[in-house]
């Protein structure tokens, strides 16, 4: 009882302070894992993968997933009604004075600081994805050879990725799914 | 109680459709809420669109929740809501709950070690495509470099952060220095 509580307000502060949209939670979510120990970094890494190519926003899924590898199918409930309701009580409070709350200075002018703070809490996050994906910390520190800290595959596939999702015009407007879905075939052909 | 079935059935059918969320959820939105329910006009939706990005929480919901509130309300705003979230309640719980089954495999275990490399790529694509509008000046380069390096070496809730940049906007904004 006490973890579906926990699950729900969790989540309801997650709901209440990520502005910006679905990747906005995930500082929030490494912050729960660094807490609450309820998943790995590793874990959640897969969470966004299966988070963005499945249906329905990635927020929402992303809050669902958690759940229910927290604490099963009452989680998964749980999780995501805590993410909504602070949405839900904001926006039926502002839906009253919407026109107000659009021209509002003080409003306009938290939202000038509150983007940048956005941007850089969800680089923070990446960063950490980046060291599991990219980098073999853990060989690294048992062998202390430089060489054994970088994962050669990866680095590779993240270059090659990065260029077809920003350089190459024919692919760079096709959905995130066709990439992590090409990314898991290369995984299994090239044995990650 | 005809219209809160409709919502709910309108914005299960939009949270099924919306890969990932965000400006790809338009085109769906406007066919739903505009063209087949007449429920507002595209300017309005625009209207509920830009107040749910730049409120707490996932824009679709909040976009969720203020039509079904202009519709029918405060049970039209949970209905909408509670049907935009449906779909992806039942369909990662089935998902969520084969991969546990299958993630001790070793292709399993290989194709996910690909996939975070390309999450790492999704999140920086996310980045720089944000980046745009949020930093627009030197005062809001120092802010996000500020929250990128505390928070990278420091461990402290993004909570701390929000409220002090929300704080720091105002106040900026008020010293002038801001578009400089």
């Amino acid at each position: 009882m006490m973890l579906y509580l926990r699950l729900f307000w969790e989540f309801f502060k997650t709901g209440l302070f990520a502005v910006g949209g679905g990747m906005a939670t995930l500082p929030f979510l490494y912050d729960m894992s660094a807490k609450t120990g309820w998943f790995s970094p590793a874990q959640l890494a897969d969470m966004i993968a299966v988070s963005e190519s499945t249906p329905g926003p990635i927020g929402v899924n992303m809050a669902t997933y958690v759940g229910f590898s927290t604490a099963g199918i009452p989680g998964a409930v749980l999780a995501t009604l805590g993410l909504v309701t602070p949405s839900v009580i904001i926006i039926l409070l502002i839906a009253r004075v919407l026109h107000a709350f659009r021209q509002n200075r003080y409003v306009d002018a938290a939202f000038y600081g509150l983007r940048p703070c956005s941007v850089g809490l969800i680089a923070a996050a990446g960063l950490l994805v980046v060291r599991i994906a990219l980098f073999d910390v853990e060989l690294f520190h048992s062998t202390g050879a430089f060489l054994d800290l970088l994962r050669p595959k990866a680095l590779l596939l993240a270059a090659l990725l990065l260029v077809l999702t920003n350089a190459v015009k024919a692919t760079k407007k096709l959905h995130p799914i066709v990439f992590i879905l090409a990314s898991a075939v290369l995984g299994v052909l090239l044995s990650f | 109680m005809k219209t809160l079935l409709q919502l709910f059935a309108a914005f299960a059918r939009v949270g099924v459709m919306t890969f990932g969320g965000g400006y790809a959820m338009i085109p769906i939105l406007e066919r739903e809420i505009v063209d087949r329910h007449g429920w507002a006009t595209s300017e309005e939706l625009m209207d509920y669109y830009a107040v749910g990005q730049c409120t707490p929480g996932v824009i679709a919901v909040n976009t969720a929740t203020f039509v079904g509130y202009s519709v029918a309300g405060v049970p039209g705003g949970i209905m909408a809501t509670l049907g935009v979230v449906f779909p992806s309640v039942v369909i990662i719980t089935v998902i969520a709950g084969i991969l546990t089954n299958f993630a001790d495999l070793p292709s399993v275990k290989s194709a996910f070690a690909a996939i975070r490399v390309c999450v790492c790529v999704l999140i920086f694509n996310a980045v720089m495509k944000l980046w745009k509008k949020a930093v627009p000046d030197k005062a809001t380069l120092v802010l996000f470099l500020l929250v990128f390096l505390l928070s990278v070496f420091l461990d402290l809730s993004p909570i701390v952060f929000v409220v002090l940049c929300a704080v720091a906007g105002i106040v900026l904004t008020r010293m002038g220095v801001r578009g400089k």
